[in-house]
C-alpha cells in the first residue's frame, strides 16, 4: 500500500496510526502539501481530484478522505473486527456518527491550527476555536458518562474503535490553534489511555504518555 | 508594546516566502505589531505596504524582505546560498506563539535533541552534551564550534546513526544558521537559516531557508524533514515561560551545555535589543 502523506497532516496520521496498530506494512510518498501546494497541482488531482490529503493506493485501488480510508484498512487487515466491528450494527452505527463528528473536529480544531501556525489567515479563527470547544464538550460529557459505565473507548466496546482514532489527532494538537483542553478532563483521560495502544506511534506535535503507574502486585 | 529598537528598525526582515505567495496573490501579515500587506503582480513584481503607504522591500533567497526604519545595513550575504550543488529551498513559514529570540535560543541547544527529537536528531541515553567552542567574531557574528552528537537519523539522506559536527552561527538578532555534516559528504556540510519574522514581543514566524547538498535528496523529502523536525519543536517552544527571553543573567539556571545561548543573551544586552526579551 501506499499512502501519499504529509507529516504534518493530522487526517494522515489517522490512517499511520492503524495501520501501525495492525501491523501493516506501507510505503509513503511525501507530498510538498506547505508550502508548495503540491496537493492542489493538475499531477495528484489526477489522483484525488479534490485535491486533499491523505489518499491512498492498495492493489490499483485509489481511495480519499482520511474516515474512508480508516474503514477500508480496518476491515481489511484487522482480522479481529474490532476496530470497524462489521458484525454488530448497533455499535457500527455509533462508530458511523464519531466518524462524522471527526470531520467536524477536523473543519474547526485543524482549522485553528491551520490558521495559527501555517497561516491560513482566510480561517475565521474564533468562529472555528468556538466550534471546536462546543465540539469538545460534548465529547467530554460524553466520555465522562461513558467512563462512569466502565467504558474506555468513545464507542461501548472493550476495544478501541477507528471512532476513537479519527477523533483523537486534531484533540491532540487542538493547542497549535489555540485551543485549551483544561476543561476535559475526560478528553484529556482518553488521550492517555489512547497513548497507551500497543503500537501507538507519535507525530510532531504529539508526545508519547508517561511512564504508566504500575499497581503493586497484589 | 512596539519596537523602538533601532538596530532591529533600520534592519530588513524576511514577511513572506516567495513559494507561498503565487503571481497575483496577496499575503496579510505582521512585522513588529504593525500590519504589512504584500502582494505579487500577475507579472511576479512585489509590493510592500503597511497602513501608511508603500514601504521599500526586496526579493533575495526566495523571501521577500522589507526594512520598516532606514536600512543601516544590507540583507545578511549567504555565499552557501548560491552553490549549484545544493538545493536551496524554503522549508515552509510556521508561526510559532512565542518571541523569536526563544526560536533562536532554543535553535542553538544540542541538549534538547535526545528528548524533543527522539529517534531523530538524538536517542536516550546518549544525552550528553560535550564542551564546545563560542566566540564572537570581529564581523559581530556568534559563531559555535566543536559542536558533536550522535544522531539516529541526522538527515533524509542517512543511512544509519552518525557522529554529526555542528556549528552554529548568529548573524544578527532574528536571524541564526547551522552547518552540520551531510552523510554523504566528507567535506561538504549542509547548511539551514532560519528568518525569524518578530510578529510580536511573544509572537514569531520563523521561515527556513534550507541549503542541502543533492545528492540523494528530493526537495520534497527536505521539507519533509525539515518541518517533521520544527513541528516536534514547535509544542515546546509554546509551552515555555514567560514567552519572552529573560537576559537578566540571574532569570533562568544556565548549564555548561548553554555556553551558546549564554553568550547570545550577552550580545543581546550589548546590542541593546529589548524586543521579544524581558530585560533585567
Amino acid at each position: 500500500m501506499k499512502l501519499y502523506n504529509y507529516e504534518l497532516s493530522g487526517n494522515c496520521y489517522k490512517l499511520r496510526l492503524l495501520m501501525s496498530f495492525l501491523g501493516v506494512d506501507y510505503e509513503t510518498e511525501a507530498i510538498d502539501f506547505y508550502p508548495g501546494q503540491k496537493h492542489k497541482s493538475p499531477d495528484f488531482r489526477q489522483i484525488n481530484p479534490l485535491g486533499q490529503l491523505p489518499a491512498i493506493e492498495d492493489n490499483g485501488l485509489v481511495l480519499r478522505d482520511a474516515q474512508a480510508i480508516l474503514v477500508y484498512i480496518a476491515s481489511k487487515y484487522d482480522a479481529d473486527g474490532t476496530w470497524y466491528p462489521a458484525q454488530d450494527p448497533a455499535l457500527l452505527g455509533q462508530v458511523m456518527q464519531w466518524l462524522a463528528f471527526a470531520d467536524g473536529i477536523t473543519a474547526t480544531a485543524s482549522a485553528a491550527r491551520l490558521h495559527d501556525g501555517l497561516y491560513y489567515s482566510h480561517i475565521d479563527v474564533e468562529a472555528a476555536r468556538k466550534g471546536a470547544h462546543t465540539l469538545f464538550r460534548i465529547l467530554d460529557e460524553h466520555l465522562f458518562f461513558a467512563e462512569d459505565a466502565g467504558q474506555a473507548w468513545i464507542c461501548p466496546s472493550d476495544q478501541p474503535t477507528i471512532a476513537d482514532i479519527a477523533c483523537f489527532p486534531y484533540i491532540m494538537l487542538s493547542e497549535e490553534g489555540g485551543i485549551n483542553r483544561m476543561d476535559y478532563p475526560a478528553i484529556r483521560r482518553w488521550c492517555d489511555r489512547f497513548k497507551r495502544i500497543p503500537g501507538f506511534i507519535v507525530m510532531p506535535g504529539i508526545f508519547p504518555a508517561g511512564p504508566a503507574f504500575e499497581k503493586p502486585a497484589a | 508594546m512596539l519596537c523602538n529598537d533601532r538596530i532591529l528598525l533600520d534592519d530588513w526582515h524576511v514577511v513572506a516566502d516567495l513559494d507561498h505567495l503565487s503571481k497575483g496573490g496577496i499575503e496579510k501579515t505582521v512585522l513588529f505589531e504593525q500590519p504589512i500587506t504584500v502582494t505579487r503582480s500577475d507579472t511576479g513584481v512585489i509590493a510592500c505596504s503597511d497602513t501608511t503607504g508603500p514601504l521599500p522591500c526586496q526579493v533575495k533567497y526566495g523571501f521577500v524582505w522589507i526594512c520598516p526604519g532606514t536600512p543601516g545595513r544590507d540583507i545578511v550575504h549567504i555565499p552557501e546560498a548560491f552553490d549549484e550543488d545544493r538545493y536551496v529551498i524554503s522549508g515552509g513559514s510556521f508561526g510559532v506563539q512565542v518571541s523569536g529570540l526563544r526560536v533562536v535560543e532554543n535553535f542553538l541547544d544540542m541538549g534538547h535533541f535526545p528528548f524533543v527529537h527522539a529517534g531523530w536528531l538524538g536517542e536516550e541515553p546518549h544525552t550528553e552534551v560535550r564542551p564546545y567552542q563560542v566566540e564572537v567574531t570581529r564581523d559581530d557574528e556568534i559563531l559555535a564550534t566543536e559542536c558533536y552528537f550522535h544522531q539516529p537519523v541526522a538527515s533524509p539522506t542517512a543511512k544509519g546513526g552518525i557522529e554529526v559536527q555542528y556549528t552554529y552561527r548568529v548573524y544578527r538578532s532574528y536571524s541564526v544558521a547551522l552547518y552540520k555534516t551531510n552523510p554523504l559528504f566528507d567535506d561538504r556540510m549542509d547548511y539551514i537559516v532560519l528568518f525569524i519574522q518578530p510578529v510580536g514581543p511573544e509572537k514569531c514566524v520563523v521561515h527556513s531557508m534550507l541549503c542541502y547538498m543533492k545528492r540523494e535528496m528530493t526537495r520534497a523529502r527536505l521539507r519533509w524533514f525539515m518541518q517533521l523536525i520544527f513541528a516536534q519543536d514547535k509544542p515546546i517552544l509554546e509551552n515555555q515561560i514567560p514567552r519572552r527571553l529573560p537576559l537578566d543573567p540571574r532569570a533562568e539556571t544556565p548549564i555548561r551545555a548553554d555556553k551558546a545561548a549564554i553568550v547570545y543573551r550577552r550580545w543581546l544586552r550589548e546590542h541593546n535589543v529589548h524586543y521579544g526579551a524581558t530585560v533585567a
